[in-house]
């Protein structure tokens, strides 16, 4: 049943991909004042959109392990994060790809971009302390409490476009203050549901071998026990 | 006063008192701040003036450093002879055994940094005493992020395999909005800047950063210390 679930996102995922990058490249005009760059919109945003859906849905299940202490929230904590850790890698990669063709710079030092790369070296900051744990218990517990407190960032790097008297480089929230022409709204929400459906795949393949390996562990320990 | 205040204190004084009988890690501290503070004069080659457009930086990361040395020891100290569970079956409140753990890295921490500032004054020419009143303070509101924070992750970690590589990585990103504040506002002051403005908004950035993290801090550590 989870194996077909898996197949089904993935593939939905990836048509769903393809047939947006058909549109994207071949279908929508150069934007006026960037050129042919501007597409990276449809993957950088998409992505750092599904990167804090999945980090948020991470903090909800960490919360849940403190208060339950059922080993399942932990697996989806750090299934969610693994894969949302990588997105806002590709959010950085694209980012900074697309500020090297427009500002001239691999990187600027404004609000969105330090909250972001700190958000990445936070997440980064669990997943390299969470296998020095060895005890199942403790490292969930752990883990849950990282999770928790580098969640504190995720409202600072949204909040950072948004405030009135911070001055940032990054362009501002095209889709609420209406920028956006509508020809690029479909290809937009596509590529979200896209990157969301791919991203649900990868986190229930992690959330597949977290479990197993939790049974193997207990009957490793069951075999010690005999 | 409330009685997990009281034990608060108590178990703080506990610690400031074995740290300095033994002085093991503000010894350490305090010269690798030194060591540190040595090497920066090499690393950066500028003329007089030129230090006070990075003096913040310059001390921040000192005293960062030298922060990471002092949390690192906080909870780990219990280790020994099965301490930390003692403490933890005791009657004390998770949080009082918390704050008192981070109350006295906090004065450790002062300590290192009221012995490598005037260091650091008489090594880059940098004239603190001007404004010795308002660094003061920033330094205080910036040294209890660091050690809140230090001393929550401190206990997080002490089962870890090499928790002393563990923390910095944990303990820095987690710091940078504190580091931001806490190196503008003081090389706004070296530079005698007013601090009004931009600058009177690191204050504030500050304040926020200790009240969030405090705040959950002592509401976590219940969930950290009783496992």
């Amino acid at each position: 049943m989870r194996e077909k679930a898996i197949w089904i996102l993935g593939l939905l995922g990836a048509l769903a991909m393809i047939f947006n990058l058909h549109t994207v490249f071949l279908n929508l005009p150069d934007e006026a004042m960037q050129g042919a760059v501007y597409r990276i919109i449809f993957v950088h945003v998409p992505a750092a959109m599904n990167a804090d859906l999945f980090y948020t849905i991470a903090l909800i299940s960490s919360i849940l392990f403190l208060v339950k202490k059922n080993f399942l929230y932990d697996s989806i904590a750090v299934s969610c994060i693994e894969v949302a850790t990588m997105l806002v890698l590709v959010n950085l990669v694209t980012g900074s790809i697309w500020g090297k063709s427009q500002w001239g710079i691999w990187w600027a030092w404004d609000l969105r971009m330090t909250t972001q790369l700190m958000c990445f070296l936070l997440y980064l900051g669990y997943l390299v302390v969470r296998p020095a744990i060895t005890e199942a218990t403790q490292r969930a517990t752990m883990s849950a409490f990282i999770a928790i407190f580098a969640y504190a960032d995720i409202p600072l790097v949204i909040m950072a476009i948004r405030l009135p008297n911070v001055r940032t480089q990054h362009p501002g929230a095209v889709l609420e203050n209406g920028q956006m022409a509508p020809m690029f709204l479909p290809p937009f929400g596509i590529g979200i549901l896209a990157l969301f459906l791919i991203a649900s795949a990868l986190v229930l393949v992690r959330l597949h071998q977290e479990t197993s390996q939790r049974e193997i562990d207990s009957l490793r320990r069951e075999l010690h026990a005999i | 006063m409330p009685r997990g205040l009281s034990t608060a204190f108590a178990i703080a004084r506990k610690d400031l008192r074995t740290e300095l009988r033994t002085k093991e890690s503000i010894n350490a501290s305090a010269s690798f701040a030194l060591v540190i503070l040595v090497l920066f004069s090499f690393a950066f080659n500028l003329e007089r003036d030129e230090f006070y457009a990075i003096s913040g930086g310059l001390l921040w990361l000192v005293y960062s450093f030298a922060g990471a040395l002092i949390v690192n020891r906080s909870f780990s100290r219990e280790l020994p002879n099965d301490c930390l569970d003692v403490l933890v079956a005791s009657p004390a409140p998770g949080w009082a055994i918390f704050l008192g753990k981070a109350m006295a890295a906090f004065v450790l921490l002062t300590i290192v940094e009221a012995i490598s500032l005037p260091i650091f004054g008489l090594f880059y020419n940098i004239h603190w005493m001007d404004s010795a009143g308002p660094l003061v303070i920033i330094i205080l509101l910036a040294t209890w992020g660091i050690t809140v924070v230090g001393a929550a992750f401190s206990a997080v970690i002490v089962n870890v395999r090499l928790r002393e590589l563990m923390l910095p990585v944990l303990l820095y990103p987690i710091l940078i909005p504190l580091l931001i504040a806490a190196m503008g506002s003081t090389t706004a002051l070296l530079s005698g800047e007013a601090m009004t403005g931009d600058n009177f908004s690191y204050i504030r950035q500050l304040i926020g950063f200790d009240a969030m993290y405090t705040a959950l801090a002592l509401y976590m550590i219940e969930f950290i210390l009783v496992m």
